[in-house]
């Protein structure tokens, strides 16, 4: 059965079973690879997209409960027209293996779109589901800071 | 893409270089590997890693791109003397190739101690380094690529610059020595520039011009922190992993292998896996299945729905039985007395004595990115797209698996999802080469489940120390060490090679045998244990274990010579090794270490010399009503020169996270003879809330150039437990942690 989805602001058609997760069509089916694959479980945040603005774990998001628009990585800002939030992670030189980066990006653009000034705590809440094994952290916390810095004055 | 085309069309070039280097002899050894750039008409391949035509210049960085920042500290070391903007260049990975082969692995594996070694053996390591090149050690691991790519790459450049100066010399009628280069152009004597492109076709014409190195004082790019060339792509989601790799008419697929580790599979029902949605084919891989279709969920699905039944593993079923076996190495005789200093068996009047005995778990690599390899077989051969540490490994492997001549075989390295020593490995290749078999002419993707990730690792091995020692007169007078633990060197000079592998094993004592601390009767015992169950280079491997036993066993001798555990430390340093006792100095300072500690507060303090560099840390802990959280960690580590300070600071952090997350929660242990942990859920790693503040000093003053991408990880685990210590007063001799300490998660 083909479900139409919005990703990115683009309509596409998807013929796939509705219990396949979000990630695997974004990934397998439409050809968006910024979505990553970490643990299919919830458990590492590496799969994180926003559906109607609010991050979630795509892998867990079956077809049949993606209720509006998606937005990836991709669809955040790209190498010629990054978004701020992409800025600051470069200046902050974020990333190492950047396996986990989209996620983590992800995760921390919802949080600034519903909290424009969040303190350390205010991060440590709303990272913690997001793991990074190389040790980014302290960066990603600097990053998150910068871009709400940005942001304000923009 | 030209480049792309060039590398198609050469790779036998690059691999002929392996087949010779099955005859190993000195005239091979010393012969200039092939260059595996073939350029077409109009473009110059300097050297196998400087290539440029009419649209610009290319460095080659091959070097597995992990996270640790290489693919940019290659390439500065290449431009600082090619007089090349790094954002002006394209900088690739390259081929599999002899000509890329890594010349420091060798030296690190030479005996002795290290820290005290002369300039002789200094020299004696790069000469035996360029045996690296016949032994097709292409790769990246054990913290060598600076100290590999240091001269190397400079003089790479710089002969490049002089041969393009050479061509511009004889199209001016002018003396190379009166032009200047400058970002990317040449510049003559009357101020014109002519670009280092338009210069390719007459430089393609000359022979490379030899050229010596600049002096430090002129460096623009090394010893300062360069944007890194990945870092854009890794904010985008455009960077591409193994996991990305898209080719018209891709199938997907997915591996499920005996859990036993190393046994194989007496039969399976896939009846009612093969009709579900996407299947479409499933393959038997010989330990197990691959189902392959159209989308990596649906195959894993079926993979799961398989009915198989398994052969036993040729190991011990359960954690406990596996070091019982363990401990029966020590009823053996040693592998190794790597130090044997004073007489460790004579009794010291006067003295105190102290025995401990220890325990260190099995560790999964746990990469972000699952194991993951593209492959597609094709009338002419086969090409493999991965995230490998060894690209022409993976080319043999790959070759051996197809029943291909290594020449036929192509590897396109990509990034590297984390490493950590998992991507040394060659099992992903294997599987995936296999997958491709079953669908000639059809590229694959195989992604392997995190489950089956994590429980189909060549994990760091399970260790046991029995350690004695004994202080007096408030110093350490004896340490006398036994470990026993699986070799991963031995297990994997048998798959690579097929032949045991055998000797003086110094990596399963480092860590232990070579700390610089003057004690005058210092005793390091070796003991391989002979267990069949799949092990590896875990993050600094040997000293991944030997750090903790060491650092905690000397916390417990300063505290049974009633002494402070940092002072202590470091009068015995200062005894040995100037430069390991400023790491201690520098860490007291920064952290402002007084021994003294707050109520609900503990400070730990542990050093660690590995991989060329000492490494020292304080962790601090609070206790958060019954809570116990990492807060703050101080680092202090001297490594010479630091080629790119920002990532060595973070390959310091990033060593020590890995270290604490293992410290705090890491164990894979088995029961039926399978692998109990199965995903993130067991196996966590510290998180953003968990993680501490850090500072990070790198000093440099060390003679000789040392490794950042390990040795920020030894000495993490014993200074969090001897911070535990602090705090609670109870000694924690076992890891992870969190099995004696109520830590935050």
């Amino acid at each position: 059965m083909a479900t139409t989805l919005t990703i990115n602001g683009k309509t596409h058609q998807v013929d796939l079973p509705d219990d396949v997760p979000l990630l695997w069509v974004l990934r397998d089916e439409v050809g968006l690879t910024g979505t990553k694959f970490g643990c299919g479980v919830a458990a590492c945040g590496a799969c994180t997209v926003h559906i109607n603005g609010e991050a979630v774990r795509s892998c867990q998001t079956p077809l049949s409960d993606v209720d509006g628009p998606v937005t990836t990585i991709e669809g955040v800002g790209t190498p010629e027209s990054l978004a701020t939030i992409q800025q600051a992670w470069i200046e902050n030189q974020v990333a190492q293996c950047g396996y986990c980066q989209s996620g983590q990006i992800m995760q921390a653009a919802s949080l600034l779109a519903e909290n424009s000034a969040p303190t350390d705590a205010d991060i440590d809440d709303a990272m913690q589901g997001n793991l990074c094994r190389c040790g980014t952290y302290p960066r990603i916390r600097a990053a998150i800071h910068d871009a709400a810095t940005k942001l304000k004055e923009a | 893409m030209g480049i792309g085309k060039i590398l198609r069309r050469t790779f036998l070039i690059g691999s002929a270089a392996i087949v010779g280097g099955v005859a190993f002899g000195a005239y091979y050894v010393t012969r200039p590997a092939a260059n595996p750039l073939k350029p077409r008409d109009g473009e110059a391949a300097l050297n196998p890693f400087v290539m440029i035509d009419q649209n610009g210049v290319t460095l080659f960085a091959p070097r597995a791109e992990m996270g640790q920042g290489v693919k940019t500290s290659w390439a500065a070391l290449i431009a600082e003397e090619l007089d090349v903007d790094l954002e002006q260049v394209n900088v690739l990975h390259g081929p599999a190739a002899a000509a890329y082969y890594n010349s420091a692995f060798l030296s690190d594996g030479l005996p002795g101690k290290g820290y005290d070694k002369s300039e002789f053996q200094h020299n004696l390591g790069e000469a035996l380094g360029v045996i690296g090149k016949s032994l097709s050690l292409h790769g990246t691991g054990g913290s060598t690529s600076m100290k590999d790519g240091f001269i190397r790459m400079r003089e790479a450049g710089a002969s490049a610059r002089e041969t393009i100066k050479q061509a511009a010399a004889e199209r001016l009628g002018v003396d190379r020595s009166q032009l200047k280069t400058e970002a990317g152009h040449v510049i003559a004597p009357d101020g014109t520039t002519i670009p280092y492109a338009e210069l390719a076709e007459a430089t393609a014409t000359l022979d490379p011009v030899e050229a010596e190195l600049r002096d430090p004082s002129e460096w623009r790019y090394l010893g300062r922190s360069q944007p890194r060339l990945d870092m854009v792509g890794k904010s985008t989601g455009t960077a591409e992993f193994a996991i990305d790799v898209r080719l018209p008419g891709m199938k997907f697929a997915t591996v499920r292998r005996n859990p036993k580790l190393g046994g194989g599979m007496k039969s399976f029902d896939d009846s009612g896996a093969k009709s579900m949605p996407g299947v479409e084919k499933i393959v038997d891989i010989g330990d197990g299945i691959a189902v392959i279709g159209t989308n990596t969920w649906l195959v894993i699905q079926a993979a799961e729905a398989v009915e198989i039944k398994w052969e036993d593993a040729p190991y011990p079923p359960t954690t406990d039985a596996i070091f019982a076996k363990i401990a029966k190495a020590f009823d053996g005789s040693p592998n190794s007395t790597m130090r044997d200093d004073g007489d460790v068996e004579a009794a010291i009047e006067g003295a105190t004595e102290i025995t401990a005995d220890y325990t260190a778990p099995y560790l999964a690599h746990s990469t972000m990115e699952p194991m993951t390899a593209a492959a597609q077989l094709g009338s002419n051969g086969l090409q493999v797209w991965t995230g490998t540490q060894m690209p022409l490994f993976a080319q043999m492997r790959a070759a051996s698996v197809a029943g291909l001549e290594s020449e036929q075989v192509e590897i396109n390295t990509t990034y590297l999802g984390g490493g950590f020593g998992r991507r040394l490995e060659l099992d992903f290749v294997e599987v995936a080469v296999k997958v491709a078999m079953a669908v000639p002419g059809t590229p694959v993707l195989t992604t392997w489940s995190r489950e089956e990730d994590m429980r189909h690792d060549y994990f760091r091995p399970g260790a046991m120390a029995r350690l004695r020692g004994a202080v007096k007169g408030g110093k350490a007078v004896l340490i006398d060490g036994h470990v026993a633990a699986q070799s991963p060197v031995q297990q994997a000079v048998e798959r690579i090679t097929g032949m045991a592998g055998g000797g003086p094993d110094k990596v399963l004592v480092e860590g232990f045998f070579n700390q610089p601390y003057a004690i005058p009767n210092y005793r390091m015992s070796g003991y391989v244990a002979d267990v069949k169950l799949p092990v590896g280079f875990w993050r600094s491997v040997g000293n991944s274990y030997n750090g903790f036993f060491h650092e905690t066993f000397m916390d417990e001798l300063a505290h049974a010579a009633g002494r402070d555990p940092l002072a202590f430390r470091l009068e015995h340093a200062r005894d040995e090794w100037d430069v390991a006792a400023r790491c201690l100095e520098k860490v007291r300072d920064m952290s402002g270490w007084t021994g003294k500690t707050p109520d609900g507060v503990g400070r730990g303090v542990a050093m660690t010399y590995s991989f060329g560099t000492p490494v020292a840390q304080v962790i601090e802990v609070v206790d958060e009503n019954g809570t116990i959280r990492i807060n703050k960690a101080w680092i202090a580590c001297d490594m010479g020169l630091a080629i790119d300070p920002h990532v060595v600071k973070a390959q310091m952090f990033g060593g020590m996270m890995y270290g604490l997350s293992a410290a705090c929660f890491g164990e894979i242990t088995f029961d039926g003879g399978e692998v109990e942990q199965w995903n993130f859920p067991d196996y966590d790693a510290l998180r953003m809330h968990t993680a501490p503040q850090v500072e990070v000093e790198v000093l440099e003053t060390n003679r000789f150039m040392g490794g950042a991408g390990e040795p920020g990880t030894p000495p993490s685990m014993p200074a969090l437990g001897n911070a535990l210590f602090d705090l609670t007063g109870n000694r924690a001799r076992t890891l992870p942690l969190s099995h004696t300490f109520d830590l935050l998660i």
